[in-house]
């Protein structure tokens, strides 16, 4: 095969110029655990956003290159909720339980509707007229990139190109150790909560009238029009549904990072996400969660494997390893086929 | 009496003057491009109001920049416009031939003796994107419509990340002085140089006008006619007998040496290559300028390219604002030309268009369908 060649290549011709990189295999033995516990809670949130872009992909058969800019505004949301509720940087205010979950769910309704609402705006600005003039799908690629800078620059000006300082409503905190791994809280909360959201999700489209619809428009938009689906609705309930997702994304993304909220920190998160979501079939529900959880998990392995300067890498060469063996992904079904 | 389209008010002003283009013969065709290219070659001379864009950015480094953005969309709508083919990692090839370029003549170079003539650079660069072109575009080009694109979009990021972290690459630190073209003014100073955007813009122009001869020549032939058959559709394309995935790679190929040309310009002018200007965001903005201006009209991807590259420079906007402006600009454009500032069409070649108009007495009528004015199977199709 082609593949395995080129990256022999790739390997030989690092080594022979100097070698940076080498196989820390001992490393990764050791942290296995912590690296895949770790991987999974990052992966998450990389599962959420990768379902706005699979919804949007599945119905309307185009990339939202803005879905990172709604994540974005999402992280802002949450942040700003913080600050209102009187959280500073660098002090983590000591409140009991009940107010710190009533705080931390409170910020990610805030986070949530501010996605969402981006979303929907961003639908009907950049999406709709076109729609509307019948335009070819790269166009929509470009409005959308279009909107993205737009929407990075606003928050460039009103906020400054440097990281709002970061806050912790949470220190981290082992809660227990596996097999050398130290477990906290937040990872638990993340990961937990992100999986509840992902089964809501996935019971929504699966199992409810309004997620038989937009099945139905993504299988095809017109004979679903003619059995009484209203596409519009529908198109507009995907976007909210990605923006919902992404915006719990942007709660949890907030709460692990140990930066604080950037202009343009949406954008690798995005590509990865987006990634992901190509990784496990684009248009498939189900495919950009294990693409998700799988992408955080193998970039972590990668991490440990070839160091931190290797990470991307990791993740795009399993994309294109994955999709030279599966040209649509690992579970590789449109959203329409996907199970009645 | 026939009715002459030309003189129908229903028929818009863009179909009329096409109309009366392609119903003059060569030589009136000529006559009026030389003055064109005259003008254009010219524009460094008009740095006053209408044109200048100073005081904010230098006028000729602004044609240059233009100019240079316009040489790599063209180099990318052989592989977007004329074969259909997402790529959105073209900066990789950029990439490519401006490191090339500062590795063979750049003092940092890990080569022992890196003072190659401009002239040796170039060949050699635009022979080695081609072989990337070949490397990245033989596992990719199996692939398809949006997987092609986020795939492409990852080997562009790898190129940056290995430039990121190979060691003789020299990261963020980069090549100092990388070598331009040879020659002096008659008072022994250099004639490029890093300030006068002049001659680089002249240069740039003229690699145009030799792609854009060797492009419209290139489409003309079997192998234009296979890219377009692959981008209206491609499975017919393969039934028909076009071996399509080696027609992807030529066009991979062939974009990849023009990106690699331009980059060589690029790294000469700046004198300097890092990591820096390499990311996705650039290589979007190479797509940009091609869609905006109409994907697979040549004259459409240049407009597409001033567009992007010298408007901001000429509104002189404060830089915060700019890209703010740009965005929204992308946005209202593409809404209200969906096919671009100038959009492709289909058309017949000279020999047949004389045939049709001694066949039906009128010129052409020159067709607006074809995939890339298609909105495909989404919704509202």
């Amino acid at each position: 095969m082609d593949l395995p060649l080129l990256l022999n290549f790739v390997a030989t011709v690092i080594q022979a110029s100097g070698g940076s990189i080498d196989f820390n295999t001992q490393l990764l033995a050791e942290r296995f655990w912590a690296n895949t516990i770790d991987g999974l809670a990052y992966g998450s949130i990389y599962a959420l956003v990768a379902i706005g872009y699979t919804l949007v992909y599945g119905v309307l058969k185009l990339i939202n290159f803005a879905h990172s800019e709604v994540f974005i505004v999402g992280a802002f949301g949450a942040y700003a909720t913080f600050v209102m509720l009187g959280y500073q940087p660098g002090v983590t205010l000591e409140t009991g339980l009940g107010p710190l979950i009533a705080n931390l769910t409170l910020a990610g309704l805030v986070a949530m509707l501010c996605s969402a609402a981006t979303a929907f705006l961003l639908e009907r600005v950049a999406y709709r007229p076109l729609r509307r003039r019948n335009a070819p799908r790269l166009v929509f690629l470009i409005t959308a990139i279009g909107a993205s800078f737009a929407i990075q620059q606003f928050f460039l000006i009103w906020r400054g190109g440097n990281p709002e300082p970061s806050i912790r409503l949470l220190r981290p905190e082992a809660v227990f150790e596996f097999e050398n791994a130290r477990i906290t809280q937040i990872q638990i909360i993340v990961f937990v909560a992100a999986i509840v959201l992902l089964l809501v999700a996935d019971t929504f489209v699966n199992r409810t009238r309004l997620g038989r619809g937009l099945r139905a428009v993504a299988q095809d938009p017109d004979t679903a029009a003619l059995m009484g689906v209203n596409q519009e609705r529908v198109i507009m309930l995907t976007f909210a549904l990605g923006g919902l997702l992404a915006g719990a994304a942007a709660l949890f993304y907030i709460m692990q990072i140990p930066q604080g909220v950037l202009y343009n920190g949406g954008f690798i998160l995005g590509i990865k996400a987006f990634t992901a979501a190509v990784l496990g079939g684009i248009g498939n529900l189900r495919g950009a969660v294990l693409g998700g959880l799988l992408l955080g998990v193998v970039e972590n392995y990668g991490q440990t494997l070839f160091g931190g300067e290797w990470r991307d890498v990791v993740a795009f060469v399993v994309l294109i390893a994955v999709l030279m063996v599966r040209p649509t992904g690992i579970l590789g079904e449109s959203l329409g086929k996907a199970r009645v | 009496m026939t009715a002459q389209p030309t003189s129908n008010a229903n028929v818009p002003f863009g179909q009329r003057l096409r109309d009366w283009w392609n119903s003059r013969s060569r030589f009136e065709q000529w006559a009026c491009i030389i003055p064109v290219v005259v003008f254009v070659y010219l524009l460094p001379y008009l740095n006053f109001f209408p044109l200048s864009t100073e005081p904010w950015t230098d006028y000729e480094l602004a044609l240059f920049n233009a100019a240079r953005l316009g040489l790599i969309a063209l180099g990318l709508n052989v592989v977007l416009g004329q074969a259909g083919l997402l790529d959105l990692g073209y900066v990789g090839f950029f990439a490519i031939g401006a490191y090339v370029a500062a590795i063979m003549t750049s003092p940092d170079s890990f080569l022992d003796n890196p003072d190659y003539s401009w002239f040796v650079v170039v060949p050699v660069a635009m022979v080695i994107t081609m072989i990337s072109g070949i490397v990245i575009g033989t596992p990719t080009l199996r692939l398809r419509g949006d997987y092609l694109a986020i795939v492409t979009l990852g080997f562009g990021e790898m190129v940056r990340l290995l430039a990121d972290n190979i060691d003789p690459l020299r990261g963020n630190r980069g090549f100092q002085e990388v070598g331009r073209p040879p020659g002096t003014y008659a008072d022994g100073s250099p004639i490029f140089t890093q300030t006068d955007g002049k001659p680089w813009y002249w240069l740039t122009i003229t690699c145009i006008i030799v792609v854009l001869v060797l492009v419209g020549n290139l489409e003309r032939s079997r192998v234009g006619r296979a890219w377009v058959a692959i981008r209206e559709d491609e499975d017919a394309a393969e039934l028909m007998g076009v071996p399509t995935f080696r027609f992807k790679v030529w066009a991979f190929v062939i974009g990849a040496a023009v990106g690699g040309l331009s980059g060589v310009l690029y790294a000469g002018q700046i004198g300097f290559v890092n990591n820096q200007r390499f990311d996705v965001v650039t290589s979007i903005l190479f797509v940009a300028a091609v869609v905006l201006g109409g994907s697979g009209n040549k004259l459409g991807v240049l407009l597409g390219a001033l567009v992007i590259s010298y408007v901001p420079d000429r509104l002189q906007l404060a830089p915060e604002y700019r890209f703010l402006f740009f965005g929204l600009a992308l946005m209202v454009l593409m809404v209200f030309r969906p096919q671009g500032l100038l959009g492709a069409r289909q058309r017949l070649l000279a020999r047949g268009r004389q045939a049709y108009v001694r066949l039906v007495g009128r010129p052409e009528q020159v067709g607006t369908e074809s995939a890339l004015t298609d909105s495909g199977s989404g919704v509202g199709s």
